[in-house]
């Protein structure tokens, strides 16, 4: 039990992360319908920010956050008006293999950044370390508290900002159809640069918290990490927003659990989950099925 | 004049759709243009909104040109389409389609009067307030479409075969919505494929054929004449 509890805690922390990366691909393809492939990089282009942001003296964990979400959203919205929306109307394979290009140069170009370069580099702690006992043997630190907690409040927020604001109404207009959102007065481009504004935002700070937990970043980190969050927003219906919740906490338990029967088997568990969601239900756990127009 | 439109083109591609119409709609009237399919009605309401792009001619509205502006600033100006094959949003709540129609205008206090007025027009929709658009028959989002174009306060009001796929008994309600929204002061310009009723409650027609109008005149007038009889009315 206190086992089965321990790797619960090691499990969510994971999935949480998970959930916050996979809302960047399950909001930008309920918009656009494009899977952004350069969105696991900007994780790591957070990650670097907050590396970087933190070794100013005085500056902590809120204001490495915050500078973390802020540069992979302005970044993702340059991306978005230069190599996506030229294409918008364009067949949508072009736009998919832009989103393969713009992610090869994220991971490519900052290797001749000398001040990052393609080593591996110690992620500073900007958590104290501590650990309390939650049941017998089993422990929880401060480390999975902050990742839990933060990673609650911003998907809190975010559904918030979906369900109940005009704001929020006007991204899922959007997501409905563009022609009939333009028709209510709805700035189309500046609803789709928001959506890339906020899925980037939290794909930033993911890369935070996961750099707290595992404390070694580098620039190929965001390519697993974006690819399990993918498999995540896939696993819990792309496109839904809970979906992406419901996804990312399920590929991190399921990983946890596997890695601690085999650790071998980590990696594999969340595809063989993945594989047996889309035999069995293609749409995902929370997707629609398609609905036909008539 | 209220709108004046000369001379439209819209093309798609190598295909032109609409070569060169010229109209007008003026203050509380009901202005329709009438025509088969392909004649480019669509096309010159999509121009008109700025959902489709124009190649030639000028859209002056309140004498200000409407060329290159963008779709939702028109909606700014006061200008409402509901687009063929209604469009409501289906993965939203009849409420919220309704405060979407709004979503231009910053009166708090305007917008619950507006929603009250469809609420009137329309009780079935306030009955089913927070059911998924999606789960409406195509009448009641008909209703729906028309109501949240209601709710923008547009001062022109451009309907898209508002009538299509509607049970007569529906259409008949359709269209004395639309007597009733121009009896409020605001303008309709109103593309049908059903002639006969759009001419019954219009003041004036143009009938549109591959892309051109081919008669204008009264709506009474036109309704008689021999050739629309023959061509629309399908007698």
């Amino acid at each position: 039990m206190e086992h089965f509890i321990q790797l619960l805690i090691f499990g969510v922390q994971l999935g949480v992360i998970y959930a916050l990366i996979a809302m960047g691909y399950t909001m930008v393809y309920g918009i656009i319908r494009l899977i952004n492939f350069a969105h696991g990089d900007l994780v790591m282009i957070g990650a670097f920010t907050a590396y970087f942001v933190a070794r100013v003296p005085g500056f902590g964990f809120i204001p490495a956050m915050i500078a973390a979400m802020l540069v992979p959203a302005v970044l993702s919205v340059i991306i978005e008006r230069l190599a996506y929306r030229p294409l918008r109307n364009r067949p949508r394979l072009s736009v998919l293999i832009t989103a393969i290009g713009v992610s090869i140069f994220l991971e490519n170009f900052p290797r001749m950044i000398p001040a990052i370069g393609p080593n591996y580099r110690p992620f500073p702690q900007l958590i104290t370390f501590r650990e309390f006992s939650v049941y017998g043997n089993a422990v929880v630190n401060t480390i999975q508290i902050t990742n839990i907690v933060a990673s609650l409040i911003l998907l809190t927020l975010l559904i918030g900002i979906v369900k109940f604001t005009k704001m929020g109404r006007a991204m899922r207009a959007v997501s409905f159809n563009k022609d009939a959102a333009a028709l209510m007065g709805i700035d189309v481009n500046g609803v789709i640069a928001l959506t890339f504004f906020i899925g980037a935002a939290l794909a930033g700070a993911g890369g935070v918290l996961y750099s707290l937990t595992y404390p070694m970043i580098d620039i190929l980190m965001g390519v697993w990490l974006g690819s399990k969050a993918f498999v995540a927003a896939v696993l819990g219906g792309i496109g839904s927003i809970p979906g992406a919740v419901l996804g990312g906490l399920l590929m991190g338990i399921v990983e946890v659990f596997a890695t601690a029967f085999n650790s071998e088997l980590g990696y594999g568990a969340g595809f063989i989950i993945l594989i047996l969601v889309l035999l069995f239900r293609p749409e995902g756990l929370m997707g629609r099925p398609t609905i036909e127009k008539v | 004049m209220l709108l004046e439109v000369e001379d439209l083109r819209v093309s798609y591609g190598a295909i032109e759709a609409v070569r060169g119409v010229s109209f007008s709609v003026d203050r509380h009237e009901i202005v329709t243009l009438v025509g088969a399919n392909g004649a480019g009605k669509t096309s010159i309401l999509r121009a008109l909104s700025g959902l489709a792009e124009l190649c030639g001619g000028s859209v002056r509205y309140s004498g200000q040109e409407l060329r290159n502006v963008r779709p939702h600033d028109i909606v700014r100006r006061g200008i409402s389409h509901v687009p063929e094959g209604r469009l409501a949003f289906l993965n939203l709540s009849v409420h919220e389609n309704l405060l979407l129609g709004a979503y231009t205008r910053t009166d708090g206090e305007g917008v619950r009067e507006s929603l009250e007025k469809v609420y009137a027009l329309f009780p079935l929709l306030r009955e089913r307030r927070r059911q998924v658009a999606g789960t409406l028959s195509g009448g009641e989002q008909q209703m729906l479409v028309l109501g949240r174009a209601l709710m923008s306060d547009c001062k022109l009001l451009l309907l898209d075969e508002p009538s299509m796929g509607l049970a007569p008994i529906l259409v008949q309600e359709v269209f004395d919505t639309i007597v009733s929204v121009r009896a409020m002061g605001t303008p309709v310009l109103l593309v049908e494929q059903n002639a006969s009723m759009a001419l019954s409650i219009a003041d004036r027609g143009y009938v549109l054929e591959t892309g051109r109008v081919t008669l204008s005149g009264k709506a009474s007038d036109l309704a008689q004449m021999e050739e629309i009889r023959a061509a629309y009315l399908g007698e």
